[in-house]
């Protein structure tokens, strides 16, 4: 047995907003610049000791922690990973050095407030995925708006205020019913412990307006179709680091609800609702990726893309059956590592030539061809090539959703060709063909240089690994969501079995009666 | 004879008392002042900051020994001395604001810091208070001297405006009040609150004559809380009395008046409550719905944190419809977190009045964050807190109360009220995007003479227990660690 290590998940959660503080105190640009980066740095290699000691086959909670947070209502301060939560929480920290260091290199207006902003976000999101406590989890789930939105709002483009309030007031209106929900699942089952929630059986009424409530709540931020308005200019008008974070880590808090909550604390009212959600997700899955065929600025491209590919990870977890939610979580992982590249890809070009469109573009390989070979492996990776790691969970999820209700998964087949069709599109428009504007040519525009490669030739290795060692990953993964779907099982089991008495009396005097 | 003299326990209201004599200290160095002996005026402020510290003392040390005394009109018991933490919170806080901004008003600043004190002192009687006589002595304690300090600015035409409104308003409430707690007398026999639970438990009680005197008397708390539809003299008198007048009116007589009015409603009828219960909470959601959505279109600072404490009052009133003894609890936490992100918010409109103006433009704070950036941070603190976003007070708050909602079977009530707090999100995110998303004009400027090392004292003291009490709610309730709030745990 791996050793557990005290304290570790506390420290990796608010190492970022010790930093934070740090940022804010010292003077001097380049001083907070580099503090951000190696607090951000130090914080991804302290993450790595969740991955070296983890505790492999082990399907519960590990390296937890639970004190006493407020004892009148019973509130803890809990904290714990599986299966489930590890890799969001390593997606987090591995994202957040190269989003730091991207805006090292090109954020100059009020770098530390900026710095100590993100910081502030890593700490949000990363209490999000290790809370175990529902309060908790609700304090961090709101807390990350605050810096996102000032992110958005102060380091934005164009139209970055009415992005800004946009995607603040969606989402904590999404969420104000969640409290009320929370207050009333706390009323009926006597804790906020969200492990000890999971196999405790709600009664029906609780479980559908609960559910729907939560719902609402993870559906903004997922977002689910038609919920998702906010993130196309959330999207466009946020800093590229901010894109970077938003589509790598925050819409994972609203899939990792679902997860979490949702579906297995309300299991009656989830398989209720289940083929309504699923209806929705694979409506995003070929709307998000007909939108996405229509777009003329990549950033925008790239934005709606996340709407398709988010609805696939929706599939997943609605399935609810182990190959779905496996391949939902390692999803979620692929979608932040290909969706960060890309926002990345398209913020290089962009600091070069100051447009996203994509007719400004066109022969990109001829000037270019480092820049573009490593472009078309992202775009491949997020449309899925075998061999990538976006393969290995779209695949995966659509055995679950196979599973779960056949239609489902030929619709969201459908949903693949799609992607590939438009990512191939925008990659022939930049790419191939002749240069015509000479904006274009090899003397204007600079190949990626030793820095950029830094940040990009991480990312692509990932691709590699998770594509073809999938199992690296899955091991640990799947033995947290079976004993999660055996849980959520025997709760079914045990409500139906609580209404077949009366069938099973029934029975008996009909045999009798023969 | 003797019995009676044991009866006599000063406990229920040292902390008045001590208000009082603090109150007699600060106008005898006033009367020293003017005849020339002692030249005492500059200390006067400090004189009643040291006086409400004692107060809060003896209330810490009151805290462990609940008595009632005077015949059962009046307790000493953890919420009565919560609630005067609540009011002495203000009352010091006030008094900071108060140091400077006062001599630029009024050159009777003898009066003023006496009047602050003796106000405080007939809040705290709300919250003693088991009576519905001694509720009344002390609602027209603190209200008289209120009508004097929203006039204070004599030569201001809106000061005026808001000390007649003010008063002539008051005392018709004043009236309602008295004459519902004749009705309550009437149904029931007496004016204490346990015998009027007893009578109705027994079932001798006049239930006809009772309705009609609890209705009257809901219009009088109703009026000192500004509850939709008794709110209309609200922005008006906020925006007319001096600034830390107001800052101190918004959180004192709503502390003070709640108090009186949860301990009435949780002691006196507790049968009736499926009755009224239903009936506060439609005015729970009136008064909200008409805060929120009127504070959307407010120029003025000022009016808009009136109507955004219309709001509040809406919120708390949540938690009166159960009227359990964790809702109570749950209230003063809310109370407490009010009283300092209330404050905070004042403070800052405090900086941006220009001088012979007593109210600031909201377009004051465009930009803001360029020309000062310290007080735009503080002052989306207090904006974030009062728009219930965590990890700040104002979440805990809303939690709280709406969670003795919930376990009280008013699950819609909590639900509109969060869909509530989203729409009044919309106004003080407004600020915040005002302060640092636009481009600083002309009018953005704090004037050098507004600044003072009191208000900064005042911010700074807000704005860390604004974010202390967020992140460690326990704070608050360990301090007052009531036992009914552990009720709550034990289900």
């Amino acid at each position: 047995m791996a050793s557990s290590i005290p304290y570790l998940l506390t420290i990796i959660t608010f190492l970022p907003l010790l930093g934070s503080v740090i940022v804010m105190l010292v003077p001097g640009d380049g001083a907070k610049k580099w503090l951000a980066l190696a607090t951000t740095v130090v914080t991804f290699l302290v993450s790595l000791l969740l991955w070296t000691n983890w505790q492999d086959g082990y399907a519960g909670m590990q390296f937890v922690e639970d004190a006493v947070w407020f004892a009148p209502l019973g509130i803890r301060y809990a904290l714990g990973v599986d299966g489930i939560s590890l890799f969001l929480v390593l997606l987090t920290t591995f994202l957040m050095p190269i989003a730091v260091y991207f805006s090292i290199l090109y954020v100059d207006k009020r770098v530390g407030a900026y710095m100590a902003l993100m910081l502030l976000l890593e700490t949000a999101m990363i209490g999000v995925f290790v809370a175990l406590d529902l309060v908790l989890f609700f304090v961090f789930f709101e807390a990350s708006l605050i810096p996102m939105y000032f992110l958005i709002g102060e380091w934005g483009g164009q139209n970055r205020v009415y992005a800004a309030v946009k995607f603040f007031l969606y989402t904590f209106a999404g969420s104000a019913l969640m409290v009320v929900a929370i207050l009333i699942v706390y009323f009926s089952a006597g804790t906020f412990d969200i492990v000890a929630l999971q196999s405790t059986p709600l009664p029906a009424v609780v479980q559908t307006w609960a559910f729907l409530a939560f719902s609402l709540a993870f559906a903004v931020k997922t977002p689910l179709f038609p919920f998702h308005t906010w993130l196309p200019d959330a999207h466009v008008q946020a800093p590229t680091a901010g894109s970077i974070i938003l589509a790598g880590v925050l819409l994972k808090m609203g899939t990792y609800g679902f997860l979490r909550l949702a579906m297995p604390v309300f299991p009656q009212a989830a398989e209720q609702f289940g083929p309504l959600l699923a209806t929705l997700a694979v409506i995003g899955i070929l709307y998000g990726a007909l939108v996405a065929l229509m777009q003329k600025d990549i950033k925008s491209l790239v934005a709606y893309s996340s709407v398709a590919h988010l609805g696939y990870v929706m599939l997943g977890v609605i399935a609810m059956n182990a190959q779905g939610v496996s391949g939902s979580v390692l999803q979620m992982v692929n979608h932040g590592l290909s969706t960060g590249a890309l926002f990345l890809m398209v913020g290089l070009l962009y600091e070069r030539r100051h447009t996203r469109m994509l007719d400004e573009f066109g022969g990109l390989w001829a000037s270019v061809p480092v820049y573009t070979g490593l472009f078309l492996v992202v775009a491949m990776s997020s449309a899925g090539l075998p061999g990538l790691n976006g393969f290995v969970g779209e695949f995966t999820i659509m055995l679950g959703a196979y599973n779960y209700m056949p239609i489902f998964a030929v619709l969201a087949a459908a949903g693949v060709i799609l992607a590939a069709w438009y990512l191939l599109t925008a990659f022939r428009k930049m790419a191939q063909g002749e240069i015509t504007n000479p904006a274009n040519d090899k003397a204007n525009l600079k190949d990626l240089n030793l820095k950029e490669l830094a940040m990009v030739v991480p990312l692509v290795i990932l691709f590699f690994v998770i594509g073809l060692f999938p199992n690296l990953f899955f091991d640990k993964i799947n033995p947290s969501v079976e004993a999660m779907l055996a849980t959520r099982t025997a709760l079914i089991e045990q409500a139906t079995a609580e209404q077949m008495p009366a069938l099973e009396l029934a029975e008996i005097v009909v045999t009798e009666a023969k | 004879m003797n019995s009676a003299l044991t009866e006599l326990n000063l406990n229920a209201v040292l902390p008045a008392l001590t208000m009082v004599i603090a109150a007699a200290v600060v106008i005898l160095l006033d009367i020293l002042n003017r005849k020339g002996k002692t030249p005492t005026l500059a200390w006067l402020p400090w004189v009643a900051l040291v006086g409400v510290l004692a107060t809060a003392g003896v209330s810490i040390w009151l805290l462990s020994q609940p008595v009632s005394s005077f015949q059962g009109m009046a307790v000493s018991d953890e919420r009565a001395q919560a609630l005067n933490l609540v009011v002495l919170t203000g009352a010091a806080l006030a008094i900071l604001l108060s140091v400077r901004y006062i001599p630029t008003v009024n050159l009777q600043t003898g009066e003023y810091y006496t009047l602050i004190l003796l106000v405080s002192a007939g809040m705290m009687m709300m919250g003693a208070a088991t009576d519905l006589m001694v509720v009344f002595l002390a609602l027209e304690t603190f209200s008289l001297g209120l009508y004097i300090l929203a006039g204070l600015s004599r030569i201001s035409r809106r000061s005026n405006e808001a000390a007649m409104k003010y008063f002539l308003l008051g005392a018709f409430a004043s009236a309602f009040f008295v004459y519902g707690a004749a009705f309550v007398y009437g149904a029931t026999g007496s004016t204490r609150f346990d015998l009027i639970a007893m009578r109705l438990f027994e079932g001798q009680a006049d239930v006809a004559l009772l309705a009609i005197g609890v209705t009257m008397l809901i219009a009088g708390f109703g009026f000192k809380v500004s509850l939709v539809p008794f709110h209309m003299w609200t922005p008006d008198v906020y925006q007319g009395s001096p600034t830390p007048v107001t800052a101190f009116m918004s959180i004192g007589t709503k502390a003070a008046a709640f108090a009186a009015f949860y301990r009435f409603f949780a002691t006196a009828l507790p049968t009736e409550q499926p009755t009224w219960g239903m009936a506060l909470g439609i005015l729970a959601v009136l008064t909200m719905t008409l805060g929120n959505l009127v504070a959307l279109r407010q120029s003025s600072l000022k009016r808009l944190l009136a109507y955004s404490s219309i709001a509040h009052a809406g919120y708390l009133l949540v938690g009166l419809a159960t009227a359990t003894p964790a809702g109570i609890d749950a209230a003063l936490y809310y109370l407490i977190a009010y009283a300092f992100m209330n404050m905070g918010a004042f403070a800052v409109v405090i900086l941006l009045e220009r001088q012979g103006e007593m109210d600031a433009t909201g377009n004051r704070l465009k930009g803001l964050a360029k020309r000062h950036p310290q007080v735009a941070l503080l002052m989306s603190i207090f904006m974030f807190s009062l728009a219930g976003v965590p990890p700040f007070a104002g979440f805990f708050a809303k939690f709280f109360v709406f969670a003795a909602a919930v376990q009280g079977g008013y699950s819609w009530l909590a639900a509109v009220a969060m869909l509530n707090s989203a729409i009044g999100a919309w106004y003080y995110l407004r600020i915040v995007v005002d302060m640092y998303f636009a481009e600083p004009s002309e009018e953005t400027r704090i004037e050098a003479q507004r600044t003072s090392i009191p208000v900064a004292m005042t911010l700074g003291i807000a704005a860390v227990f604004t974010v202390a009490l967020g992140v460690l709610p326990w704070l608050w309730t360990g301090l007052v660690q009531s036992g009914a709030v552990t009720t709550l745990a034990l289900r």
